[in-house]
C-alpha cells in the first residue's frame, strides 16, 4: 500500500514537470503555430537561473587556504557571509527559492528575444523547418551554458529547512515507511499553482480572452483591429517563464547540467501529442497521467510481469491513444491537419 | 582473348605455380630483418615523436576529460625535461632521461571522444593516420576503451587506457595493444568486501541499482559476488537506463523492499543524481531490520563527489588513487600539478599521467619505438613510486596490479578539496586474481568463485598478428 502511494506521489511530481513544459509547448503551438524544440533548453535555462542566483549570492573573496600544504591554494569566502554573518548564510541557503526574482525577468526577456529575433521569421515555413531551427537553437543555448558553467552537474540544494523528507505516514496515521522528500511535495504544489495561474490568466483577463480568441480564429480577431501578433509574442514570453520556473524549482531534485532540457523535451512532446495538439487541458492531464504511469511501470511487481516496461510505457501509451483517438485525448479538429 | 582460349597443360601449370611460390617467398627470406624496424608511424630520424591524447572534451565527462588533458600536458612537459619532473623523479626503476623519449622531443595532438565509441574511434583513426602518432591514450568510459582498443590492435599502435573500470577491458575484450593502469570492478569488490564486513556485518540485505551497460553489469556482478561471499542477501538488482536523470521511481521501491543497503553501480552524472535523490528520500536516516540503512558507491571519483555535494558524506566506495596520499610519488605529482593548475589532480588525471610516463619509460627500456618491443618491455614490468606502491603490469592481460583505496565521503573536510577520506589502503595481494577468471562475458551472471581455466587460449585470443619471435610472456 505504501509503495503504491509513494509511486503515485512520485508520478504526480514528475507529471508536474511534464505538464509545465507541455503547457508552454501547447501555448506556443496554439498561438504561433510553431513547434518549439528549444523548449527543453528554456527549462534548462530556468534551472541555470537558480545556479546563477546561487553563484551571485556566493560571490566570494579569495582567501589563501593554509590547510593545503602541497601548493598555494585559495578558498572562497562569500561576501554575504563576511558582511552579514548568519543572515548572509541564511540568504545563501535560500538561493533556489530566491532565484524566482531572477528567473521571471530573465526568462521573459529570453522568450521575447527568441520570438522576435528568430522564430518570427519561420511562421510561414513548414513544421520541419521550424523543428530544425529551434533544435539548432537548443544546441546553441546548451553549448553557451556549457562553456559558462562546465559539463558537470552543479549541486543546488534546497533550503536546509525543507531538505529532508516528510513523514507522511505519521501525518496520516498510517504508520512508518511512508516518507517523501519535502521539496518534491513543494514542487507538486508549485506546479499546480503555476498551472492554475496560467489557466486563470487566460480565462479571467481581457488579454487572455483575446489570446484564446486568437487561437480559435486569428484572422477574425485581427480584422477586429487587435494586434494579435504582439499578444502572441507576449504569450511566447509567458511560455518561456513557465518552462523556466519549472526548471528552476527542479534543481534541488536534479542537479542541473547543460543537457537536462533534452531529457525532458522528447517526453514533453509525447505528452502534448497524447493530450491533443493545441489543447491546454489535454497537455496538463496527459502530463500527470504519463508521469504516474511511468512511476507505476517502474515498480518491481510490474516489471516482473513485463520486463523493461518502465522504459517504454510512455511511448506505448502514446501508440494506444493515437490508435483510439488519433487527435489525442483532447485534440480538436483541424489542428495540424490538412 | 587468346589467353583464355589457350589450353593450359599440366607442365605449364606446375612451372607457373613454382615461379609464383618462389616469388612470394623471396622477400620474406631476404628482408625479414629489415621488417623489424618498419612499423606504423616510425619516427625514424625525426627530431620529435608524437603522442595522441584522445579524451572527452564535450559531453557528460568533459570535465573529467579536461583534467586528463591537463595531466597529459604535464607529463609531456616532464618528459621533455621542463618543470620539476613530478613522478619522473620517483619512478623506480626508471630509464627516463628527461630529454624526451629516446632523445626525441615529445609533441602531442588531442582529440575528442565525446564519450561515444564511434566518435572516439574516428578521432583515434585520424590521430594515427593523419597526425602519425606513435601511441595514443585517454578516455573516460569503458565502452570507449573497448572500442578504441580494438582499433589499436588493427592499426598496430599501442593504446594506453585512461579511466576505464569494466572488467571486460582487460578481461574478455583485452587486446595485445591495449594496456590498463586503472583498477577494475573486480578489484573494487575485493577491496570493499572486508571493509563492508567490518562496518556493516555479515547479515545484510542489498539492493542494487545498476547502469545498464558493460561496466555496470561487471561491477554489479563483482560486488554481488563479494557481498554474497560475506553472507549478505541480494534482494534485487535493478538495471537503470544510462542517463535516466530522475531516479526517483527506481528509489521508491527500495524503501519498502526490506533491503538495508543500497548499492549504486552508477558513475558520472548518473551517480550524482541517484545518490542525491536517494539521500533526499531519507534513506540515510532510515532504520531497517534494526540496522542503519547504508548506501555504497563502489566506484568513487572526487569530481563526482563535487557534483553530489554534501550527499557523499559518510558513504563508502573505492578509488584508484587520491591526492591526499602521503607517499613520495603522490606528493611529487600533487605538488607539480597543483603548482601548474591551482588544484589537486583527480584519479583520472593521475592514471593518465602515469600511463604516459610508463609508455615513455618502456620505449627507453626497449631502446626502440617498435611496438612489439615496447609491449614486451611493458609486460611484466614491476615498478614503484607512482602513487600506488609496488605495481605490476601483468603480462597475461595487461592489467596493473597495485593497492586499491577504500574511501569514504568526508563529513569533516579540512579544505575544499578534501572530499574523500582514505579508510583503507588494500594491499595488492588482496585484489589480485587469476588472469583467466575474468575472461568470460559479463552476462549471464555466474559466480566468480570457480575460475575456468583454459590453458593456452588466453594467448591465442589475445589478438591476431603477433610478429614472429615475440614472446608473449616473461
Amino acid at each position: 500500500m505504501d509503495a503504491v502511494v509513494l509511486q503515485a506521489l512520485n508520478g504526480l511530481d514528475k507529471g508536474g514537470a511534464y505538464a509545465l513544459i507541455a503547457l508552454g509547448l501547447t501555448l506556443i503551438f496554439g498561438t504561433l503555430g510553431v513547434v518549439n524544440f528549444a523548449h527543453g533548453a528554456l527549462f534548462m535555462l530556468g534551472a541555470f537561473c537558480a545556479v546563477t542566483m546561487q553563484k551571485l549570492l556566493t560571490l566570494s573573496q579569495k582567501v589563501e587556504d593554509t590547510s593545503v600544504t602541497f601548493f598555494k591554494a585559495y578558498k572562497e569566502v562569500p561576501y554575504l557571509e563576511i558582511w552579514f554573518g548568519d543572515t548572509g548564510a541564511a540568504l545563501i541557503d535560500f538561493a533556489v527559492p530566491l532565484a524566482i526574482v531572477l528567473t521571471i525577468p530573465v526568462m521573459l526577456v529570453v522568450g521575447l528575444v527568441m520570438e522576435r529575433g528568430l522564430i518570427q521569421y519561420f511562421y510561414k515555413r513548414s513544421h520541419a523547418e521550424q523543428i530544425l531551427v529551434t533544435f539548432g537553437l537548443a544546441i546553441v543555448i546548451q553549448e553557451i551554458i556549457k562553456s559558462a558553467f562546465g559539463a558537470n552537474p552543479i549541486p543546488t540544494p534546497a533550503p536546509e529547512a525543507v531538505a529532508g523528507s516528510a513523514d507522511i505516514g505519521a501525518w496520516l496515521g498510517v504508520g512508518q515507511g511512508l516518507i517523501y522528500p519535502y521539496w518534491r511535495l513543494i514542487y507538486l504544489a508549485f506546479s499546480l499553482a503555476i498551472i492554475a495561474a496560467v489557466f486563470a490568466f487566460l480565462r479571467f483577463t481581457t488579454f487572455g480572452m483575446v489570446v484564446r480568441a486568437g487561437m480559435q480564429d486569428r484572422e477574425t480577431v485581427g480584422l477586429l483591429g487587435i494586434d494579435v501578433q504582439r499578444r502572441f509574442t507576449i504569450v511566447f514570453g509567458i511560455a518561456a517563464v513557465v518552462a523556466g520556473l519549472a526548471g528552476m524549482m527542479y534543481t534541488p531534485i536534479l542537479p542541473p547540467d547543460y543537457h537536462m532540457g533534452m531529457d525532458f523535451l522528447v517526453l514533453s512532446f509525447v505528452v502534448v501529442v497524447v493530450g491533443g495538439m493545441g489543447s491546454l487541458e489535454g497537455a496538463v492531464l496527459a502530463g500527470f497521467l504519463l508521469g504516474i504511469l511511468q512511476s507505476f511501470a517502474s515498480m518491481n511487481e510490474v516489471k516482473a510481469i513485463i520486463p523493461g516496461i518502465d522504459q517504454i510505457i510512455v511511448y506505448l501509451v502514446a501508440v494506444v491513444v493515437l490508435q483510439v483517438r488519433p487527435r489525442g485525448l483532447f485534440g480538436r479538429r483541424g489542428v495540424m491537419e490538412g | 582473348m587468346t589467353i583464355f582460349d589457350r589450353t593450359v597443360n599440366r607442365r605449364r601449370l606446375l612451372q607457373g605455380g613454382a615461379a609464383v611460390t618462389a616469388g612470394l617467398a623471396a622477400p620474406n627470406l631476404l628482408i625479414r630483418g629489415a621488417w623489424a624496424e618498419e612499423f606504423r608511424n616510425n619516427p625514424g630520424n625525426a627530431k620529435s615523436v608524437k603522442f595522441g591524447f584522445n579524451v572527452p572534451q564535450t559531453g557528460a565527462y568533459a570535465d573529467e576529460g579536461a583534467d586528463e588533458l591537463r595531466a597529459y600536458q604535464l607529463a609531456v612537459k616532464h618528459l621533455n625535461g621542463e618543470g620539476d619532473g613530478g613522478m619522473m623523479n620517483t619512478l623506480k626503476p626508471s630509464s627516463l632521461k628527461g630529454n624526451g623519449v629516446l632523445g626525441k622531443k615529445v609533441e602531442y595532438v588531442t582529440g575528442d571522444t565525446q564519450t561515444k565509441s564511434d566518435a572516439a574511434r574516428a578521432s583515434a583513426k585520424r590521430m594515427i593516420e593523419k597526425d602519425g602518432v606513435i601511441m595514443f591514450s585517454g578516455g573516460s568510459s569503458s565502452g570507449v576503451a573497448v572500442a578504441v582498443q580494438s582499433l589499436a590492435q588493427e592499426m598496430g599502435v599501442v593504446f594506453m587506457c585512461g579511466l576505464t573500470h569494466s572488467n571486460d577491458t582487460t578481461g574478455k575484450d583485452r587486446k595485445r595493444y591495449g594496456f590498463r593502469h586503472f583498477f577494475n570492478a573486480y578489484m573494487s569488490g575485493a577491496a570493499l568486501g572486508p571493509v563492508l564486513k567490518e562496518e556493516m556485518g555479515t547479515d545484510r540485505k542489498a539492493y542494487h541499482l545498476t547502469a545498464d551497460y558493460t561496466w555496470g553489469w561487471t561491477q554489479e556482478e563483482s560486488i554481488k559476488n563479494t557481498t554474497e561471499g560475506l553472507g549478505w542477501q541480494t534482494v534485487k538488482a535493478v538495471r537503470t537506463p544510462l542517463g535516466a536523470g530522475d531516479f526517483s521511481q527506481y528509489i521508491t521501491p527500495v524503501l519498502n523492499s526490506g533491503a538495508d543497503v543500497l548499492i549504486l553501480n552508477h558513475y558520472g552524472k548518473d551517480m550524482v543524481n541517484s545518490l542525491t535523490q536517494a539521500v533526499q528520500f531519507g534513506l540515510r536516516d532510515k532504520q531497517v531490520n534494526g540496522k542503519n540503512f547504508e548506501i555504497v558507491v563502489p566506484l568513487y571519483s572526487r569530481l563526482m563527489a563535487q557534483g553530489a555535494g554534501e550527499n557523499v558524506n559518510g558513504i563508502l566506495g573505492t578509488t584508484n588513487w587520491h591526492w591526499s596520499l602521503s607517499d613520495e610519488g603522490s606528493q611529487a605529482f600533487v605538488k607539480s600539478f597543483g603548482q601548474e593548475y591551482g588544484f589537486p589532480p583527480s584519479q583520472a588525471a593521475h592514471t593518465c599521467y602515469v600511463q604516459a610516463l610508463l609508455y615513455a619509460n618502456a620505449c627507453e627500456m626497449a631502446g626502440t619505438f617498435y611496438p612489439p618491443e615496447v609491449i614486451k618491455a611493458l609486460e611484466g614490468f614491476e615498478f614503484d613510486g607512482m602513487g600506488n606502491g609496488p605495481t605490476l603490469y601483468r603480462a597475461e592481460d595487461h592489467q596493473c596490479f597495485k593497492k586499491v583505496l577504500v574511501v569514504r565521503g568526508n563529513d569533516k573536510p579540512t579544505n575544499q578539496f578534501d572530499l574523500l577520506k582514505v579508510v583503507k589502503e588494500v594491499p595488492r595481494e588482496a585484489v589480485t586474481y587469476d588472469h583467466t577468471t575474468l575472461r568470460r562475458r559479463a552476462r549471464p551472471l555466474q559466480g566468480l568463485s570457480r575460475p575456468r581455466r583454459v590453458p593456452g587460449r588466453a594467448v591465442r585470443s589475445f589478438g591476431p598478428a603477433a610478429p614472429a619471435g615475440v614472446r608473449r610472456t616473461h
